[in-house]
């Protein structure tokens, strides 16, 4: 018991240590030195996921009326100027998004001192347990998480933000263009001949109708694996088709559509059960209502879809962390949704 | 909507063959002798609708209804309890709050206790039936008695006087002409539709074996509070009270040993099985198993798998799946209709990623069935799908095999001889609050 209890104070040392060092280290990396790849812990597990740097810079977003497959609402093109951040070098997998959505398992993951400390994140609010099986027998462990809502991914960034200290949240969707097209302006983050698609992404031309395991294909120029492909992420717009049609006069700097209503949100990249055009870079998909159809409560989930298990997200950490009063301002309040 | 889901019915009928076939029926005797329809075709009518049971399901079947392209408003609403009424018509009036002339249900049209469905019911056209499946032969005869269309929303019975029951207002109801769409969604999904169509156009030659599941964590409990009478306790936390729910295998599973009926175009003849309770067990558990394991034997030979499980952390798969002479086939309520050779090659594979919703189809279905009078009533097979998963459950509670015709004509009613709040209840707890629980070889079920 003695020993113990000496442990515990030790921990305590140890943790309150590393978390000076931590906020030494954010303020820290701001400069540019800094901004390198690295890996997150989850604190408290043996969790962890990688971010890879996406430097700042301009682009032109959307696609030329004349690429293959694509729609009205991918123009017209513009400029648009963002900010650097880190992005998730693979899609959130379900070892991560479980211990958020169970405090069990985050429970046992954790070893007794990180347990024994009250932490900001048991103030967020966690999903309902699922009603049905989330993953459809398509994959656990090293698979991408499946089935949320935008509320409930945006909700994860919240939690972890929670946890780490670090500011995370999902990509604008001009983020997540840029992101993907690497540099890149042509159909594809590879190029336009879609014929290599296999080498980079998971359509439904090759994924044997189901997820897989995040980063089993070529990744991007800036080391981002299953942008296009595998599932399709959520961004942080409201999806408006028209949204483009503003930015017609110089650069737009890292636009952003706040939502304002449940329907629809701004998803990218397509998914496992898309054909390759909707893979695309510029390529536009949005949330539907019937994605609740096998949902039989009203009002509906907010945190879980019931037939979309083709998507899923990836976070971003902008290099440049805001104040706490600016990073409240991206986090989201539940909308009831009494079905479509 | 796209106008695919506008035009989408069960049958492979789009509504324009609806109105065609409408159009073949005016002036026939048929429809002179219709209550309503005369009126409602003139196009001066509102269709009313009432809903009685008001818990999520009933809410969601209401808001689909109102969700149809006819002129459809809500009229009356009725629920045991007065709070679950309240909660349904906050949520359907949010749902409707840019189209308010769609919920029209004055204070004193709202009806609760157990006798408030009779007085909805006379105040509408259509009525949505979807309180726990044990009312749901007494409020489907009254429905049909006082000459109304009805949502029937599955299972439809929980013990076989209540299936004769449904089977005999079924009759009825087509000699009114009146519509009756039941809530087995999956008959009207289009990946079930277009999957087992081939089926029976032997795409896997004879069907010779099934296998159905409905595997998954459980769902809610509604722990007993202080005041409640024994009657008001089992009807809040109605899933765990077989008089109320028919257990798990009829309340859920029914869905997957419906398909497999359909796909074999008939009925089990007889069912053994074995089942249990080994986790959920608990003091607000009620007396219904967690796990069900039948074995359904068709006219031909044909041996159904049937598996359901209620258990946290385990595996979870709800689906059915045919094994036949020239190849297997797997589908499943989230659009899966994929049919492959005997060497596991894949032969077809269902997309369907924008198919309408099957709720709301059924919705489309029943009320372009009252504008069109064109005749639309599948109650039976709600009522023999019901009967099916019932005899699953007197097999696993028995331990016995259960003839088809034996558990048809048992006359073992699972009701209460009375409804009230003090009313005896058909099952009573113990001084720990535990129930009594089927026992293989000891329980008797016909």
């Amino acid at each position: 018991m003695q020993f113990k209890k000496k442990y515990y104070l030790l921990s305590w040392v140890v943790i309150i240590v590393l978390i000076k060092v931590s906020v030494v280290k954010v303020t820290a990396q701001t400069a540019s030195a800094e901004f390198k790849q690295y890996k997150e812990l989850i604190p408290g597990t043996s969790v962890s996921f990688e971010l890879a740097p996406v430097p700042g810079g301009e682009f032109l977003m959307g696609s030329p009326a004349t690429e293959v497959g694509r729609k009205d609402d991918e123009g017209p093109q513009h400029k648009v100027k963002i900010e650097p951040f880190w992005m998730g070098s693979h899609e959130v997998s379900w070892d991560e998004f479980e211990i958020f959505v169970y405090r069990e398992i985050e429970k046992q993951s954790m070893n007794a001192s990180s347990m024994n400390k009250t932490s900001t994140a048991d103030a967020v609010s966690r999903p309902s347990p699922p009603y049905l099986d989330m993953t459809f027998g398509m994959g656990k462990n090293g698979f991408p998480a499946i089935n949320m809502t935008q509320f409930a991914a945006l909700t994860y960034c919240k939690w972890l933000t929670a946890k780490t200290g670090h500011f995370y949240r999902l990509p604008t969707e001009a983020e997540w263009e840029y992101a993907c097209r690497a540099g890149a302006t042509t159909a594809y983050a590879f190029g336009d001949d879609k014929s290599n698609l296999d080498d980079y992404a998971w359509s439904y031309n090759n994924s044997q109708a189901g997820t897989k395991k995040v980063g089993s294909k070529k990744p991007n120029a800036w080391g981002l694996y299953d942008m296009h492909g595998n599932v399709a992420e959520w961004t942080l717009d409201q999806y408006n088709p028209e949204y483009y049609a503003q930015f017609t006069k110089g650069a737009a700097t890292n636009p952003w559509l706040k939502p304002t209503k449940l329907y629809a949100h701004a998803l990218r990249g397509g998914s496992w059960d898309d054909d390759p055009a909707a893979l695309r870079s510029a390529a536009r998909q949005f949330s539907k209502p019937v994605w609740k159809q096998r949902d039989p409560q009203i009002p509906k989930s907010q945190w879980w879809f019931t037939d979309a298990p083709f998507i899923g997200f990836r976070i971003v950490r902008p290099l440049k962390q805001p104040s706490p009063e600016e990073i409240a301002k991206y986090w989201a309040e539940p909308i009831k949704d009494f079905g479509g | 909507m796209s106008n695919k889901e506008q035009n989408y019915s069960p049958s492979g009928f789009t509504r324009r063959d609806f109105v065609k076939g409408s159009a073949a029926l005016v002036g026939g005797a048929l429809v002179s002798q219709l209550p309503f329809v005369g009126a409602y075709a003139a196009g001066s009518d509102t269709l009313k609708i009432a809903v009685v049971g008001c818990g999520g399901r009933g809410t969601g079947a209401a808001i689909q209804a109102l969700s149809t392209k006819e002129s459809v408003k809500l009229v009356a609403m009725a629920d045991a309890f007065r709070d679950r009424l309240d909660d349904s018509y906050n949520n359907i009036s949010q749902k409707f709050e840019n189209d308010k002339k769609r919920v029209d249900v004055p204070e004193k049209n709202k009806f609760t206790g157990f006798d408030g469905y009779k007085k909805a019911i006379a105040l509408a056209d259509v009525v949505i039936l979807t309180t726990p499946p044990g009312f749901r032969p007494l409020h489907f005869e009254e429905a049909v008695r006082q000459g109304k269309h009805v949502f029937l929303e599955k299972p439809v019975a929980t013990d076989a006087p209540g299936v004769r029951q449904v089977l005999a207002a079924a009759e009825e109801a087509k000699k009114k002409n009146l519509k009756v769409v039941m809530g087995l969604q999956r008959r009207y999904q289009n990946a079930y539709l277009e999957t087992i169509k081939r089926l029976n156009d032997g795409a896997i030659g004879d069907i010779v074996g099934a296998q159905a599941y409905w595997h998954n964590a459980g769902v809610w409990v509604r722990p007993r509070q202080a005041g409640q009478t024994e009657m008001e306790y089992q009807m809040r936390n109605w899933y765990y009270f077989n008089w109320l729910c028919g257990d798990h295998i009829n309340e859920q599973h029914i869905h997957n040993i419906d398909v497999v009926n359909w796909v074999k175009n008939g009925y089990p003849v007889s069912a053994q099985g074995m089942g249990g309770r080994q986790v959920r067990n608990g003091i607000d558990h009620g007396e219904i198993y967690d796990h069900h394991f039948v074995e359904f034997t068709y006219a031909d030979g044909t041996i159904l798998n049937s598996q359901c499980r209620h258990i946290p952390n385990t595996m979870n798969r709800v689906e059915e799946t045919f094994s036949g002479s020239k190849g297997r086939a797997t589908l499943s309520g989230d659009g899966k209709g994929i049919i492959t050779d005997l060497k596991g090659n894949v032969i077809y594979n269902y997309r369907g990623k924008d198919d309408p919703n099957p709720y709301q189809t059924e919705h489309d279905i029943l009320f372009a069935a009252i504008r069109d009078n064109k005749p639309y009533n599948n109650a039976e097979i709600a009522a023999k799908s019901t009967m099916s998963a019932i005899m699953g459950r007197m097999a696993t509670y028995s331990g016995q095999v259960i003839k088809w015709e034996d558990a048809l004509n048992s006359d073992m009613s699972l009701m209460p001889k009375a409804f009230a709040w003090d009313a005896e209840t058909p099952t009573k707890p113990d001084a720990e609050g535990r129930y009594p629980i089927p026992t293989p070889g000891i329980t008797k079920v016909i």
